[in-house]
């Protein structure tokens, strides 16, 4: 039931890393499992290198690496570590979950 | 160099020799002495011996409004005007407009600044709430941010205010501790001046313990409440590699930004003038050896209420004005227009030096600031005025705000402030009632040079005034009383009247005055009446005199004649006689007979 209520909204989000630190690779794999998982077809994820876009770090405020930070829906939502806890991270971005939470 | 002389003690080669080797080995290491970088800001430069340290790290502490972000943001802004060197400033608490907003009252336009790429401001946002910790993570993002903004403006300074944002904004304070730790190496590597600045804590310098991180500089800044009144201070709590002042300096913020006053001089070094400076009362003046006050010199003027003490002190102020001076009016008790008001009834025009800028009144209750930031308030505004004459009025003014001992040593200090810049100081002291006029409040009388004392005469139901030179080193002054009185020309001297009734002032002197003048006509009046009947009897006395003389004229001319017909007499008589012993051939009697006779008849009687 809830799904139709997001189903309208794609997810936009903005993943900053900084270079191919180890928990960089972490961060972007994760993200994008939980993605194409969860978010199928309605998510926009953008990777974006600070080290490579240094401007971006003023810009954006962020000060922690990694950072993702959920744009849309709103509110705002920033998501900081290499994204490993998956529960974490759903919860954090209110995906939802039914089924896959009675699954696991 | 080496080799011992006779006449030298051994000690003295000894130390030779070291301080030799110790020039070779640091010449040898290179060790240059730590480069500073100044801050601009006054006081702060003098007690740091240059500044804060180059390339490292500085934390500045205290508690809350206690000026942390003013000195960091003026170590930026003065880099940058005054030493050309381009800084950052990441905020952690406040925006870009906000801070811009806070400095412009200080004439700080950072957005100029900002324009001609000499300051940078990041404000970096953090809020927990937002935050949502999903696996490891560093700071990484903070350095790319911090080290793009120094890149781009190529940046020699930087102010971290304050990273205690990161304890409360991120959930994981080890790996803030870790990064925090890096962060400060990279900055050292980046060879940037660093504030860094901390909210103090409980028992400790900062609440986050921020002190392990820096181990170069660390500055405390602090603003205690003592008797309800507060103070800035400073003191530098440690500063690796370098001699510095260790004491606690009372410092301003004011509309000029924060200045520190390190006045802890305590040395007699200043010069002595010989030049003389007139006090603008002319009998004042003659009693102090005929030219006044020496320039640089103390003078201590102390009375009862009411004595007119303010009125010797505008005076003052006037004369200095009138020759082209400066005079600084530091007004405890009246304001400058209720001042001016009262010194014109005696004649004095305050208001067109006031106009012309060369007088200036200063007029904030001492306890409104407590003694340490008075007097560096009451310094700062000395040095900017520039002032050839300070008056302070009164000095007891300031014992509100401390106690004896305390304004006795914050007055030492300023007067040795002013001895050392020349300027002559007229400290103005009321006597409390019952103490003895030659006794000083403030115990400062033995630092003053000249001490005058302007007391009440009560004589005949009637209080007066007088004035006398108690002391007055280096001048021949006068040790007379001077009734001391006010009028419409201005204050003025005269001699008090000694008579037989001892010391008169007042009305009673002009009564004695006009009793001795009328005394004297009286006796002007007696004399011409002597002189008078003197010539009266003068004239009688030559009238008789002359009566007599005509008597005697008459007396002398019938004398005469009976001597002449006396003579004629006997003249015919002799030649009768001679005729006779003619006649008779009688023998001749030789005058020279006569006498020998006449001593026969002398001798027989002896």
């Amino acid at each position: 039931m809830s799904d139709l209520s997001f189903a309208s909204e794609p997810y936009v989000l903005r993943l900053y890393v900084t270079g191919n630190t180890p928990q960089s690779s972490r961060a972007i794999k994760n993200i994008k499992t939980i993605c194409d998982f969860y978010l199928k077809d309605r998510y926009n994820l953008t990777v974006v290198d600070l080290y490579s876009e240094t401007e971006r770090a003023q810009d954006d405020q962020i000060i922690v690496a990694p950072t993702l930070v959920r744009h849309s829906p709103l509110p705002i939502r920033r998501l900081i570590g290499d994204l490993s806890d998956t529960a974490r991270v759903l919860s954090a971005l209110d995906v939802p979950t039914p089924n896959s939470a009675r699954e696991t | 160099m080496r080799f011992l002389h006779p006449g030298k003690s051994f000690s003295v080669e000894l130390l030779i020799y070291l301080s030799n080797f110790m020039t070779t080995t640091i010449s040898k290491l290179k060790l240059k002495p730590l480069q500073k970088s100044p801050t601009g800001i006054r006081g702060l430069d003098e007690i740091t011996g240059g500044g804060l340290p180059t390339g490292r790290p500085t934390l500045i502490c205290g508690g809350t409004g206690c000026g942390k972000t003013m000195l960091a943001m003026e170590f930026l802004v003065h880099g940058a005007q005054a030493f050309g060197e381009a800084g950052v400033f990441m905020a952690f608490e406040e925006t870009a407009e906000e801070i811009t907003q806070n400095v412009v009252a200080l004439g700080f336009d950072l957005k100029a600044l900002i324009a001609r790429k000499l300051l940078r401001l990041d404000y970096v946002h953090i809020d927990r709430s937002e935050f949502e910790e999903t696996g490891e993570y560093n700071l990484e993002g903070l350095f790319i941010r911090l080290g793009y903004a120094i890149d781009s403006i190529n940046a020699k300074r930087v102010v971290l205010d304050t990273v205690e944002g990161l304890f409360a904004g991120l959930p994981n304070q080890a790996v803030v501790r870790a990064e925090l730790r890096r962060l400060f190496r990279w900055l050292k590597e980046k060879n940037v001046t660093v504030i860094m600045t901390g909210e103090r804590g409980d028992g400790m310098l900062t609440r986050y313990g921020l002190e392990e991180y820096v181990s170069d500089c660390v500055i405390t800044l602090d603003h205690r409440v003592v008797d309800q009144v507060t103070t800035r201070r400073m003191r530098i709590v440690k500063y690796r590699g370098t001699t510095h002042g260790t004491n606690e300096y009372p410092f301003l913020i004011d509309a000029d930004g924060i200045s520190v006053w390190p006045v802890t001089s305590v040395q007699l070094e200043h010069q002595a003038s010989n030049e003389r400076i007139p006090s603008g009362i002319d009998r004042l003046d003659t009693m102090l050896g005929g030219q006044g006050y020496y320039r640089g010199s103390s003078i201590l003027l102390s009375g009862m209420a009411g004595t007119g003490k303010t009125s010797v002190a505008a005076t003052f102020a006037n004369a200095t004005c009138r020759r082209g001076g400066r005079s600084l009016f530091f007004s405890f008790e009246e304001s400058p227009s209720q001042l001016m008001r009262n010194m014109s009834s005696i004649g004095l025009d305050l208001q067109q030096w006031v106009k012309k800028g060369s007088l200036h009144f200063q007029t904030v209750r001492p306890f409104y600031h407590g003694l340490e930031m008075h007097l560096a308030r009451t310094i700062k505004l000395i040095t900017e005025f520039a002032p050839d004459v300070v008056i302070v009025d009164p000095i007891s003014g300031l014992e509100t705000t401390g106690n004896a001992l305390e304004v006795k040593a914050a007055l030492m200090r300023l007067m040795d402030f002013l001895k050392m810049k020349g300027i002559t100081a007229l400290l103005t002291d009321l006597t409390r009632a019952g103490n003895a006029v030659d006794r000083s409040n403030s115990d400062i009388s033995s630092l003053v040079d000249t001490w005058l004392v302007v007391r009440d005469i009560e004589l005949n139901g009637e209080r007066n005034r007088g004035l006398h030179v108690l002391k007055s080193r280096g001048m021949a002054h006068s040790n007379q009383v001077r009734e001391f009185f006010m009028s419409d020309n201005g204050v003025q001297l005269k001699d008090v009247y000694i008579g037989p009734n001892g010391m008169l002032t007042g009305s009673a002197r002009m009564a004695e005055e006009a009793r001795e003048r009328a005394q004297q006509v009286s006796r002007h009046e007696e004399l011409e009446r002597q002189q008078l009947s003197l010539e009266r009897k003068r004239i009688i006395i030559e009238a008789q005199i002359a009566a007599l003389r005509a008597e005697f004229g008459v007396e002398e001319a019938t004398t005469q004649r009976l001597i002449t017909q006396e003579k004629q007499h006997s003249a015919s008589l002799a030649l009768a006689e001679a005729e006779m012993g003619r006649n008779r051939q009688r023998d001749v009697v030789k005058e020279k007979g006569t006498l020998a006779l006449k001593n026969e008849r002398k001798g027989g009687k002896a």
